[in-house]
């Protein structure tokens, strides 16, 4: 299907499934159940789940198949929101100008970029390009002022001057992103008793784009020049002395890898028109790496899941707070429920940071491909419960 | 047909289709039919409290969330009830609002704009939260109150000191309670020619964010027209914590006055490099030099230690001050966690009431009924005196101290000592002023 082997295509439509899905999947406790701190199913997390997810797909054709760890991806992704909003302040609150402004100007970033990085390789690259996405925070924060708004962040106001479109609604409003009318936030909400689950439109738009993402990066993985790609990864001097240059593949997949983080920043700016330096520090480039990581390294669904975990934990974890935890443990007696909320304070809410870290090191300890790896083994284990097959090997995508 | 075949296709169809039967008549009952974004119907309603909880201003956070759950309690009607005893509006009754029991949900604005939307688009989306309050940067204020506007819930502003926030930046849903640049500069003024007289070269170090920026040119504009000279004027980002390097410069500038444009973690900082480089011993054009903080705290105090004894600078309100509402808000701070309230505890508290209140006078939580009832509003009994929300741009206006460090302090919580206490008429300026010019409140909006 689609040019696909079958194990590819069962791939894509478990992906495709999970996410149109999502409202259901991710709200399994009813509303007003003590559970319900762990829903994720609302539009906002939904769609940062997807965006991330767009993010690390990316980076993962750079990362995972070529070796080159970028530490300055983060640019894209700024790069890519900056050039959105600036479409929605003078051309049209249509997020389709803004999405394909967003994935040109940072693919144009990135060829600059990578052409002056991709002179280095191993430590040097990485710091090369942490270098990059630091200066371009920096201009971002403060020189650019009257272009990216420093740290306040780039907003859609009240007198742009919009060409295709009003500067406001007829009650005064700031118009709100659409696609041809239908508005990125409107959502559809289904009370099934006392559930509730959230359709929303750009969630939906996000998750399109997303599936078309993992299409072509399934098709690249498969291509001859992914095998490339993997063999720059394996031992770039044996592909140089076999007469073959590696350049213009290594500079094709930054630019690629570029262009996915534009399309993401796109996206999170249309999704929610703002765009704030902050979104460049190096910080938000070492997520994309952990997400990469996390999930699973050279492998094509990893990615998607290592930013689903980070951004559940970013956005779950650290809403719980001490008055949550007491009302759970309010059935043992005082002197044991003050105890356990003492144990568990530094965990929960502002200390999500070190549930994560935590995690992140068993992950990386006992499970060194990631996420990914951790399936693999529960499948393996399950397959052996069944009946003793023989053990089928799994190949990482590397 | 008895062969019974589950096949993973067959069982998701059913489940699907059942799901669909089960749902289908809810569907119309759905809450489209909400006159306005997360109407609570249930017995409870939730407010959001979205405060810094990590990076340079968590000390403010932490204290403004200690303000919020007093603030709750008190609504529901336990614990002393604090400054609802001494508030001159009588619509609240302790029972919630509304009869509704209220509830609440944090968030962590981590000083980041991006993360402080998302925290409180989970707490609108999420937990179906009817208003966010909290915090403590007026980038992130001023982000979180365009997002409300768009949601259709009212944002209650904490801690945002930006004339940006209530100026060019102000929204129809967006209320703050706190002073801002402007007035803190109109109240430090005549103290400052007082203390330091008209012949003065000032060295500015500005916080690089839009807070920064106004309260640096409000100061300039200030002490500009005293006479004074303004050397140079150098921005230091957010996020930095050694200002060794920003501070050395100033020696050889030729400046007698350095005026620290800084907050929270920051200011802390980067008053202790200043005092570590002699600079309050020195002596420049013949006379002594001089550092103001035009932006001060107790939190900030504690912070910088003996470095801020006899510092200047302005407040929005003070637990030392004597009036009844402060006195009772202090005692029942004080009782819960054991030491005085700052002053963004309180700003957070009155907001948090304040909303309660306008809600209870109007009705509704409707953000347009709520916000009918905010605008001109006119009250006293919370801390600040009398005090007015004013219509044309949503900011209150009320008295502003002028506060310098306690030279000898008598114990760890009086290291702030009041100077003057600047009334209201002096700090009033038009809402067309030229520094809250280019902005307009739009009309509100009620979201669905």
């Amino acid at each position: 299907m689609f040019g696909l082997d079958r194990k590819d295509a069962s791939l894509l439509i478990v992906v495709a499934a999970l996410t149109l899905l999502a409202p259901f999947i991710l709200n399994p406790f009813p509303e007003g159940s003590s559970l319900a701190q762990f829903n994720a199913g609302y539009p906002d997390l939904m769609q940062r789940f997807v965006i991330f997810g767009i993010f690390a797909i990316g980076f993962n054709i750079l990362f995972g198949l070529t070796g080159y760890l970028s530490f300055g991806h983060a640019a894209f992704l700024g790069v890519g929101s900056y050039s959105a909003v600036w479409m929605f302040k003078l051309l049209s609150m249509n997020v389709i100008p803004a999405i394909i402004l967003a994935v040109i100007v940072s693919g144009l970033f990135a060829v600059v970029i990578g052409y002056v990085s991709l002179r280095r390789s191993g430590i040097y690259f990485s710091i090369l390009t942490l270098a990059f996405a630091q200066m371009s925070f920096a201009l971002a924060y403060s020189v650019l002022t009257p272009i990216t708004n420093g740290e306040t962040g780039l907003q859609i106001t009240l007198n742009d001057p919009r060409i295709l479109g009003v500067s406001q609604t007829a009650q005064g409003g700031i118009p709100v992103t659409n696609i041809f009318g239908l508005e990125m936030r409107s959502t559809y909400q289904l009370d099934v008793g006392p559930w509730l689950f959230q359709f929303n439109a750009g969630y939906y738009l996000c998750a399109a784009i997303m599936l078309v993402a993992f299409y072509v990066a399934i098709r690249i993985f498969r291509s001859p020049f992914g095998l490339t790609l993997r063999a720059v990864k394996s031992n770039q001097q044996r592909l140089n002395y076999t007469g073959m240059n590696a350049k213009p593949y290594t500079l094709a997949a930054f630019v690629i890898s570029g262009m996915y983080a534009g399309l993401a920043g796109g996206l999170m700016a249309s999704m929610d028109p703002l765009a704030g330096a902050e979104r460049m520090q190096w910080t938000a480039s070492g997520e994309v790496v952990l997400m990469t990581i996390l999930g699973g390294a050279g492998t094509l669904i990893g990615p998607i899941l290592g930013a689903g975990f980070i951004k559940y934990f970013e956005n779950i974890f650290s809403k719980i707070n001490d008055n949550v935890l007491h009302g759970w443990f309010s059935f043992l007696p005082d002197g044991l429920e003050n105890f356990i909320v003492g144990i568990l304070h530094p965990f929960i809410g502002k200390g999500w940071h070190l549930t994560l870290g935590i995690l992140f090191m068993l992950v990386v300890i006992f499970l060194p491909g990631g996420l990914v790896e951790g399936g693999q083994r529960i499948a393996r284990w399950m397959k052996r419960g069944k009946a003793s097959k023989s053990s089928q090997n799994t190949n990482p995508a590397e | 047909m008895s062969t019974s075949n589950f096949t993973r296709r067959g069982v998701l169809k059913t489940g699907v289709v059942a799901g669909a039967g089960l749902a289908l008549p809810t569907i119309f009952t759905a809450s489209s039919a909400a006159a306005f974004t997360n109407e609570p119907t249930g017995s409870s309603v939730t407010l959001g409290f979205n405060v810094p909880q990590t990076g340079p201003y968590a000390d403010e956070g932490l204290d403004e969330l200690r303000a919020f759950e007093l603030a709750v309690q008190h609504l529901n009607g336990e614990g002393d009830a604090g400054m609802m005893n001494t508030f001159s509006s009588k619509a609240l009754k302790g029972n919630g609002i509304l009869g509704k029991k209220v509830e609440f949900v944090t968030g962590d604005t981590q000083t980041k704009s991006d993360a402080a939307r998302a925290s409180a688009k989970s707490m609108i989306e999420k937990d179906k939260a009817v208003m966010i309050s909290g915090g403590s940067s007026s980038g992130v204020a001023v982000a979180v109150q365009g997002l409300c506007q768009e949601a259709g819930v009212i944002f209650m502003a904490g801690l945002t000191h930006s004339n940006d926030t209530t100026g060019k930046d102000k929204k129809a849903n967006g209320f703050r309670h706190f002073f801002n640049a402007y007035m803190s500069a109109a109240a430090l003024a005549p103290v400052l020619q007082k203390l330091y007289g008209s012949e003065r070269a000032a060295y500015h170090l500005t916080a690089d964010y839009t807070w920064g920026w106004t309260q640096q040119a409000s100061i300039q504009a200030a002490t500009e027209a005293l006479g004074w000279k303004t050397v140079n004027n150098v921005l230091t980002p957010l996020a930095q914590t050694d200002f060794s390097s920003y501070i050395a410069p100033v020696l050889n500038s030729g400046a007698d006055v350095l005026v620290l444009n800084h907050y929270g973690g920051n200011m802390v900082n980067s008053l202790t490099n200043a005092v570590q480089f002699g600079l309050r011993d020195k002596q420049v054009n013949g006379k002594n030099f001089e550092i103001i903080v035009p932006l001060y705290s107790e939190l900030m105090a504690k912070g910088a230690g003996a470095n801020i004894k006899g510092i200047v600078g302005s407040q929005n309100w003070d637990w030392k001050l004597q009036d009844e509402g402060t006195k009772a808000f202090v005692k029942s701070f004080g009782e819960k966690y054991g030491f005085p309230p700052s002053q963004a505890a309180q700003t957070c508290y009155a907001q948090t009431i304040l909303y309660a209140d306008a809600v209870e006078r109007a009705g509704s939580f409707n953000p347009c009924a709520v916000a009918e009832a905010l605008e001109g509003f006119e009250f006293d009994g919370l801390g600040n005196g009398a005090t007015t929300y004013r219509k044309e741009d949503h900011q209150c206006f009320k008295d502003v101290l002028v506060v310098r460090g306690a030279m000898t302090p008598e114990s760890e919580f009086h290291l702030v000592e009041i100077v003057e206490v600047t009334p209201m008429a002096q700090v009033t300026y038009d809402p067309e002023h030229p520094m809250f010019a280019g902005g307009q409140l739009g009309a509100c909006n009620p979201g669905a």
